[in-house]
């Protein structure tokens, strides 16, 4: 049976941002259902039992972390939507925050409801101008229809929610960073524990969540977590929205179940290699900071256990293609340049560390890297992995590590005849 | 003292005091209004936002040079900013880059004499699939070669 797609059904409808278009075809009668039907604990269980998994990379069960919010503390408790998409490679919430802002919203009041949260927060990356005007024109759209504001629907339920635009640092979408800029403040990641689901939002229990993950709690809101979890495989349920880019014919965010191949990903939705006579080198399957697989290694599922078992991650599901006319040193130069302007400089380990990867590689791919220089490389990527506040650390450690491991030949071949062997140094800018 | 800003953007600001659970979270939307006004953040206003906020000049200071989108010079009219990051990279950013480089007599980081059209490269601005793109001032232009970017320039004044 064909897949019916659930994330996607109205982005090419006309008008598909509006309230008019989501509630035709009828939005928020799932978040009516909830507000009737259930209280906010059942609902927590059901989003448990769809067995939805966060899609902004860490893959976590959605259900079970809304489960860690201390019960009978007299604080507010905040939902805090990380829009903060920097992650490179990914596009997928920008799709749904502009072309079905309602679907998030829907879910976004739904998942406060489960939480008994009164304030959210709607962080969206300071450089995505079009996507946040879109939205906050749904929100008013949705404030105007009582979907927001106070007793919402006649349930005595009351949700605010303020949009709040970031300024321009990857690290803000790291979930504590998120909430220091929340905070007025420079983004730098808090040491956990204490977790926000206990310490959070101004020392209150706050719950974060992926735009994805809540257009998912639409779903489960809609037709329940029996239905969704039919959708996808065991522990990896659900639709997924897969970003791919670089050297395939069609770059763009394909909707299919958690578990597709990555080979009919690249083949089927996005049609192909961009260069017929130049095949697949490797593939990044789940955002930058997410380990490479060399084209041999790339007939994978895309989901989060399968590509765990190949030794890679689902991440953000920001993936791309590479063909042989790539230099993978010059590849991972590129990644590290970018890890070291986003570094926070909390820690030594990454703030240092992203410095030496972008000085050893350079010189590497300019033929003047020296006997030692691989070895150097993966000896400074363990340093920094695991050695660090915030995930970064593993960021930029992985793909140093993996493209090492996969293509250490080509690194080799760049000190051993002084030069770029595919040029690629000449012809950077 | 006269204000470093309008009068509209410090009811603003005054305004944005009492929107957020706690004060400080009014701090980034503050240098946003101030920028918006200004082209830039200049030491005074930071002074004065450090004031309303009920925090010290230096903090400002730190969180204006720890986002990138905060500036504290002025630039050009027009803001070129294209996406150098793998993604981009992979369809041509680097040509991309240099083409604006050679039309404009400019390196990247700079502003044309005329103070028309400021230079930047930056990285990952989630558009992978219009790759390579960039964005000037606040519209995103994708699928960019030499000719799609000599259009652009024709039309930017």
């Amino acid at each position: 049976m064909a897949f019916e797609p659930l994330l996607t059904r109205n982005i090419h409808k006309e008008n598909p941002a509006s309230i008019a278009t989501y509630m035709a075809s009828g939005g928020y009668q799932g978040l009516a259902r909830v507000l009737k039907e259930f209280t906010p604990e059942a609902f927590v269980e059901e989003v448990k039992n769809s067995g939805l998994r966060g899609r902004g990379g860490a893959g976590f069960p959605c259900g079970v972390k809304w489960g860690f919010l201390p019960k009978g503390l007299d604080k507010p408790r905040y939902l805090c939507v990380n829009a903060d998409e920097s992650e490179p490679g990914t596009f997928k919430d920008r799709l749904l925050i502009e072309k079905d802002p309602h679907l998030v919203l829907e879910g976004i009041i739904a998942s406060a409801y489960a939480i008994r949260c009164n304030q959210a927060f709607f962080y969206i990356r300071g450089e995505f101008h079009g996507p946040c005007r879109t939205f906050e024109r749904a929100v008013e759209e949705a404030r105007a229809k009582g979907f927001l504001g106070k007793n919402i629907l006649g349930s005595g339920f009351d949700l605010d929610l303020i949009v709040y635009r970031g300024a321009g640092a990857y690290i803000c979408g790291e979930e504590t960073a998120l909430l220091e800029s929340l905070e007025g403040k420079r983004g730098l990641p808090r040491i956990k524990p204490p977790f926000p689901a206990l310490i959070g939002l101004y020392g209150c229990p706050t719950i974060i969540n992926n735009v994805e993950t809540l257009a998912n709690v639409t779903l489960i809101a809609e037709r329940g977590a029996t239905w969704y979890a039919g959708i996808g495989r065991p522990k990896n349920t659900g639709p997924k929205l897969f970003c791919l880019s670089g050297h395939v014919k069609r770059p763009g965010v394909f909707e299919a179940p958690l578990g597709i191949p990555l080979l009919e990903l690249i083949h089927e939705h996005a049609g192909g290699m961009m260069h017929p006579d130049r095949p697949l080198k490797a593939a990044v399957p789940g955002g930058s900071s997410m380990k490479i697989l060399p084209a041999a290694n790339c007939d994978v599922l895309m989901d989060f256990d399968s590509l765990a078992a190949a030794g890679t991650s689902l991440g953000s599901a920001g993936g791309f293609v590479m063909d042989t006319s790539v230099c993978i040193v010059d590849a991972l130069l590129n990644l590290a340049r970018f890890y070291a302007h986003e570094s926070c400089g909390q820690c030594t380990p990454c703030r240092e560390g992203t410095g030496w990867f972008v000085k050893i590689l350079t010189r590497l791919e300019n033929g003047d890297g020296q006997p030692g220089d691989i070895d150097l490389l993966a000896e400074v990527a363990s340093r920094v992995e695991g050695n660090t506040i915030c995930p970064f650390g593993e960021a930029i450690a992985w793909p140093v590590q993996s493209y090492v491991a996969a293509f250490r030949d080509e690194f080799e071949a760049h000190v051993t005849q002084s030069t770029c062997p595919l040029g690629a140094a000449a012809g950077r800018s | 003292m006269s204000l470093p800003v309008r009068p509209e953007t410090d009811r603003q600001i005054d305004a944005l005091l009492t929107r957020f659970p706690r004060k400080g979270s009014a701090l980034l939307p503050a240098l946003y209004l101030i920028q918006g006004e200004k082209g830039h953040i200049p030491e005074a206003a930071m002074e004065y936002v450090a004031g309303k906020i009920g925090v010290s000049p230096a903090f400002v200071m730190g969180v204006v040079t720890f986002y990138t989108m905060f500036r504290r010079a002025p630039i050009g009219r027009h803001h070129i900013q294209v996406c150098m990051t793998l993604p981009c990279a992979l369809r041509g950013a680097g040509g991309v880059m240099k083409h604006l480089e050679k039309r404009l007599g400019i390196r990247r980081g700079q502003t044309t004499p005329d103070g028309r059209i400021t230079l930047s490269a930056v990285e990952c601005l989630g558009t992978c699939d219009t790759a390579p793109m960039c964005q000037i001032n606040e519209d995103d232009h994708g699928h960019l070669d030499a000719k799609t970017v000599d259009a652009i320039l024709e039309r930017l004044q």
